[in-house]
């Protein structure tokens, strides 16, 4: 969203001829409908993830209705204390109408407003996440390029085996690890997202470098930075911005497991309790959360490459 | 790389016929319990040592490389498909196409499945069999793995869908299905393979963590995810080195694979 | 060279200035008390000490909050606390507790009569759905209390509690007045800080009204620290490190690992109250097959099973030796309540298919059928995440299948597995444990009344289905209207015997009590009751010279 702005304002309106006003115009028009599908998607988003959670058996079930110190009249107490979120729709606009003017709702599960609870946890998992994410591309790209720069059998066999050897750890056991071995938790992340980064971006790299004209490029011993930039990357490019939109996704998956057992307070742990017991107030919230993220992730790629392709004007 | 690929067929080829082989190299089963020796370390007897109840890891990790090598793969098959039929396509055709198939996507990647994997369960009996548990299991985690890979194929078909060579294929008649399918499709290979490699380790562990849900390989039946699963209490394996044979092996196997497709990964 | 020689001499003052600042600083920490730290395994639900339900809370109340009597944790005996003394009126209805005098709260405020009442008024409020108030609700009507005198009150209750007496030791006393409410407590500690997902700080009452023979105040802790962490590896992590100084039941293997590498830290103190166990789906209405439901329903079928289940074997292989094979629903270590002319089910497996031939079963080709010729075939679900539970699970259906029986293990996520045991009852089978915090069988009154809505094997039921279970029914009105202990050890006794012959629960074991205790700590006597390693924390002390050459 923002970088759609930045990408208006790039197009001052002075000196415009007409045809540009228009292009202007459809350009704003093209913005505007972008936003309102967003909109629509993560309103989807939340009604959908309430369906999946109010259809899934144990909804209506809770751990403390095994305690043989209640008494019949408590657990029908227990079991009626949800009733409110029985009817999804009703359900749901009850709490579009709370968010519009601000309120959240209530988790189940921790009894304490949702707002609170994310905005005291987004910072933990932007943390883990986002330092997980750019290490993960460091070292998945960095791997990538070196295989294809310098194509010796020797790059391409270490890069598969290290990439291959991670991919194959549950991720469990790589956030284990880095609690054995006192390591932060966005490095645990890394380690689980990096071998997609590599594997995807390898055999992009690889293709664009497959192509005869590039071979052709070597032949007439143009500079291997030269054909990285001129011709490597043009191709390959757009399709690593969208596998980066993609991989921020992938990056919050990864923190759910991390946080949880590394006893990281962010909105990954958050996820896994409100799963655990069915925190509809919650798991809503947190599922607009993530398809927000995502969508914006997604779209900014798309945007980049938008802003990036050349175009014929 | 002529000789690691060399080496890389074998190791399949080894791994493969080995467990084709394991009712006779195992001969009592994966599911027998020595209960006199649970969690012994690798003997003449038990090659790799036993489990936590006193089954035997070597004929464990025989007959779960039986499932896994071959369920996984099929797996990933189905989500390289799908992707290829929501990304590649939406990206071919454009437009409102397109859009609607990233809304769909982004939609997808965000939605909660673990209920809908929590409702899958609930709707089967509970006395099914383990291999149709199995299939279900794994049929569930291909039709539900394609999204993120479909985002950028979607990117690449849109890139090529303006690139001159479709537009000189075009130009000389070429359209509609045969267009995508032999001029599209193929360079879209790098994105697939990599999807493909990708899930199958990726759907071997997550079988294992749908074991909590009541899906999967049901006991006694072994599957490397379950016997993965054991990586979890990692803090041992100074001492009991041996429990990472699955590992290793599930390491081997997969990077063996990988050395062996990855120069048809490229040339199309 | 001189100047070396008077860096050196420097060195030398500035190491010995340093380190008896930090003996000093130590020695100082060990007569404080220091912190404490352990871990919780899940969030606590709730401060509020009438609310409480599950672990983490149980963990924070039993610190924080302070009671009129105190079940020793050692003993299991019944001791004073707030409450000098008390009496119980001879119908049963009426108990009433004398007041020590001159306790404060922790926010300052003074303790008196008013607070009991106002506790007990809150805790029996029909709309606070407290399990700890249901404990007390023995027939229709309310409870009520009379202030005697501001140190003395009586609570009369609609009908007689067997056992009312020890039902006060889990109710922490709330302050009337103050305005703090929940935060005002009279236990040794108070809550100073939570930080939701991560931790939460208790730092010692200054306040508290309890002293050390020599006279000197408790707790000697300043505080205590509790990690909220789910995951017993990097408990056990933590541990081995000096990040943790206690751990509350232990898994079995990681404890023969730590008895094997630090024997003085590993700490089993025998069996517990708690029991694991399986049973058949009764229920009339489950929608199960006819003739499966006409297994279930033999008194023999069940009997066969629990023969055919090598208990010992679970035990060892299991838990590692640390666990004793379970007779019934009372534990041998609850000293007064076992019934000790039962003893374990003895692994028959020939008896069990003699049992079953009774019935009309037959033997196959290695598959055991039923008189109409169905294979016998049923589930066994149980909840994910418990691998003790797990593992006895597949060896169950080892041994079962050696019967010709064929068992499918299936875990479950825990909300869909409580909803298919007790809304759905569409299960077959199903094995849990239950976590038995009261030594009293009042505490089980839920679980063997046939019209309740924990009698798990067949709930809710309008009038007893069988001639046995209206037997446990008046048997156990029996021993919960009854004031005299002996009437009441005969009556559930008898309830013992008859749970043993007809197996409605298939008990499997009794876990052992197994905690691990840094060698820091000092004072700590584990024992079998929860919470096992600090039940005496008032009293215990953290040396911080240990911890640190740990």
């Amino acid at each position: 969203m923002v970088s759609e702005k930045a990408l208006l304002s790039k197009l001052s309106p002075e000196d415009m001829p007409a045809t540009e006003v228009s292009q202007r115009k459809t350009l704003l028009w093209k913005i505007a409908r972008h936003l309102g599908a967003m909109a629509a998607l993560v309103l989807l988003g939340g009604l959908l993830s309430a369906t999946l959670v109010r259809l899934a058996p144990g909804f209506d079930s809770d751990e403390r209705e095994l305690d043989p110190r209640l008494n019949a009249e408590s657990v029908q107490a227990l079991r009626q204390s949800r009733a409110g979120e029985h009817k999804i729709f009703s359900f749901y606009a009850g709490y579009l109408r709370g968010a519009l003017h601000g309120d959240l709702g209530v988790s189940h599960a921790l009894g304490q407003p949702v707002q609170a609870l994310l905005s005291e946890r987004w910072p933990v998992t932007l943390r883990v996440a986002g330092v997980g994410l750019l290490l993960a591309w460091l070292l998945g790209a960095t791997l990538a390029f070196t295989a294809c720069l310098w194509q010796r059998p020797i790059y391409e066999i270490f890069g598969t085996t290290v990439s291959g050897v991670f991919l194959c750890i549950p991720a469990a056991a790589l956030a284990l690890l880095s609690v054995i071995l006192n390591k932060p938790g966005y490095l645990a992340v890394a380690l689980i997202v990096f071998p997609k980064i590599y594997r995807y971006s390898r055999n992009m790299l690889a293709k664009a470098y497959a192509l005869p004209h590039i071979t052709a490029a070597r032949a007439r011993g143009l500079g291997e930075v030269r054909i990285l930039a001129w011709h490597v990357l043009p191709i390959a490019g757009p399709q690593m911005i969208a596998l980066a939109g993609i991989t921020v996704s992938v990056a919050l998956g990864a923190s759910i497991p991390v946080e949880a057992l590394c006893g990281l307070p962010g909105i990954g742990q958050l996820a896994w309790q409100a799963a655990l017991s069915r925190d509809l107030p919650l798991l809503v919230n947190l599922t607009v959360l993530v398809t927000l993220v995502t969508l914006l992730a997604n779209s900014g790629a798309d945007v980049m490459n938008y802003v990036l392709r050349p175009h014929d004007a | 790389m002529n000789v690691a690929r060399k080496l890389a067929c074998a190791v399949v080829v080894a791994v493969c016929a080995v467990s084709l082989a394991a009712n006779w190299l195992a001969p009592e089963g994966y599911a027998k319990q020595f209960r006199e020796t649970p969690n012994a370390p690798p003997s003449h007897q038990h090659w790799l040592g036993t489990d936590d109840v006193g089954r035997d890891r070597f004929a464990r990790v025989l007959y779960g490389t039986r499932i896994s090598l071959l369920l996984a793969p099929a797996a990933a098959l189905i989500s390289t498909a799908l992707a290829v039929l929501v990304g590649g396509l939406a990206g071919y055709l454009g437009g409102i196409w397109l859009r609607l198939a990233r809304g769909f996507t982004d939609l997808f990647l965000s939605l909660p499945w673990l209920f809908l994997l929590i409702t899958v369960r609930a709707l089967l009996p509970l006395n099914v069999s383990p291999m149709v548990s199995v299939l279900i299991t794994f049929f569930v985690l291909g039709v539900l793995g394609w999204a993120a890979s479909a985002r950028v194929l979607s990117t690449s078909a849109d890139g090529l869908r303006n690139s001159d060579f479709i537009l000189q294929a075009r130009a000389s008649g070429l359209h509609g299905p045969r267009l995508f399918f032999v001029h599209v499709l193929p360079n879209l290979k790098p994105v697939l393979y990599a999807q493909f490699w990708i899930s199958i380790p990726v759907f071997i562990l997550s079988e294992a963590n749908l074991g909590i849900l009541g899906l999967g390989v049901a006991e006694p039946m072994p599957s490397w995810g379950s016997l993965l699963r054991e990586l979890e209490g990692l803090i041992s394996f100074r001492e009991e080195p041996w429990k990472l044979a699955p590992l290793l092996l599930l390491i081997v196997v997969m990077t063996s694979f990988q050395l062996l497709l990855s120069n048809e990964e490229v040339t199309a | 060279m001189k100047t070396i020689g008077r860096r050196a001499c420097l060195q030398i003052a500035f190491c010995f200035v340093f380190f008896s600042l930090v003996l000093t600083a130590d020695s100082a920490l060990a007569q404080s008390g220091g912190e404490l730290r352990f871990c919780l395994r899940s969030e606590p639900k709730t401060f509020d000490p009438l609310l409480v339900d599950e672990d983490a809370s149980l963990s924070i109340r039993y610190l924080t909050g302070g009671v009129l009597v105190r079940v020793n944790r050692h003993s299991q005996e019944l001791e004073p606390e707030l409450a000098e003394s008390w009496t119980i009126s001879k119908d049963g209805r009426q108990i009433t507790f004398k007041l020590r005098h001159g306790i404060l709260f922790s926010d300052g405020s003074p303790f008196s009569a008013e607070d009991v009442a106002f506790t007990m008024q809150r805790l029996m409020d029909p709309a606070l759905h407290s399990s700890t108030g249901d404990s007390f609700r023995s027939g229709s009507g309310a409870v009520s209390t009379k202030i005697v005198a501001p140190d003395e009150i009586a609570i009369i209750f609609p009908a007689p509690i067997a056992g009312v007496d020890r039902l006060f030791d889990q109710v922490a006393i709330m302050s009337a007045h103050s305005p703090k409410k929940e935060a005002a407590v009279l236990g040794p500690f108070m809550v100073a800080e939570y930080k939701a997902g991560s931790s939460v700080l208790l730092q010692r009452n200054p306040n508290y009204w309890k002293k050390d023979s020599k006279g000197r105040r408790l707790p000697y802790l300043d505080s205590i620290r509790l990690d909220i962490q789910p995951n017993r590896d990097v408990e056990m992590l933590r541990f081995k490190r000096g990040e943790l100084d206690l751990i509350n039941t232990l898994d079995s293997d990681y404890f023969d690992r730590l008895a094997s590498s630090s024997p003085g830290l590993a700490h089993d103190a025998g069996a517990t109250l708690d029991s694991d166990f399986m049973w058949f789906n009764q229920v009339a209405s489950a929608p199960i097959p006819e003739y499966k439901r006409a297994w279930f329903a033999s008194g023999n079928f069940r009997r066969a099973i629990s023969q055919a289940i090598n208990r010992d074997d679970l035990a060892r292989v299991v838990f590692g030796g640390h666990a004793q094979p379970a007779i019934g629903p009372v534990s041998t270590s609850n000293k007064f309540w076992f019934n000790s002319k039962l003893k374990v089910e003895p692994y028959r497996p020939d008896a069990a298919l003699e049992r079953l031939k009774a019935d009309g079963f037959h033997l196959q080709n290695g598959v055991l059928f039923d008189k109409s010729g169905n294979a016998v075939e049923f589930s066994i679900v149980t909840n994910a995440g418990s691998k003790p539970r797990e593992r006895m699970a597949v060896m169950v259906q080892e041994d079962l299948g050696k019967l010709g029986i064929k068992v499918n293990v299936v875990t479950l996520d825990f909300p869909s597995l409580i909803e298919r045991i007790s809304q759905k009852f569409n299960y077959e089978a199903a094995m849990l444990g239950f976590r038995n915090v009261d030594l009293d069988p009042n505490g089980q009154m839920n679980i063997w009344l046939s019209s309740a809505e924990d009698h798990a094997w067949n709930p809710q039921q309008k009038s007893p289905a069988t001639a046995w279970e209206a037997e446990i029914d008046r048997l156990m009105r029996a021993q919960a209207s009854s004031v005299d202990p002996k009437k009441r050890k005969e009556s559930f006794d008898r309830v013992q015997e008859i749970v043993a012959e007809q197996a409605p629960f298939i008990y499997l074991v009794n876990p052992n009590a197994l905690s691990a205790v840094a060698a820091s700590v000092e004072g700590a006597n584990p024992g079998i009751l929860s919470p096992q390693t600090f039940w005496n924390a008032e009293r215990l002390t953290v040396n911080g010279t240990t911890r640190a050459s740990r």
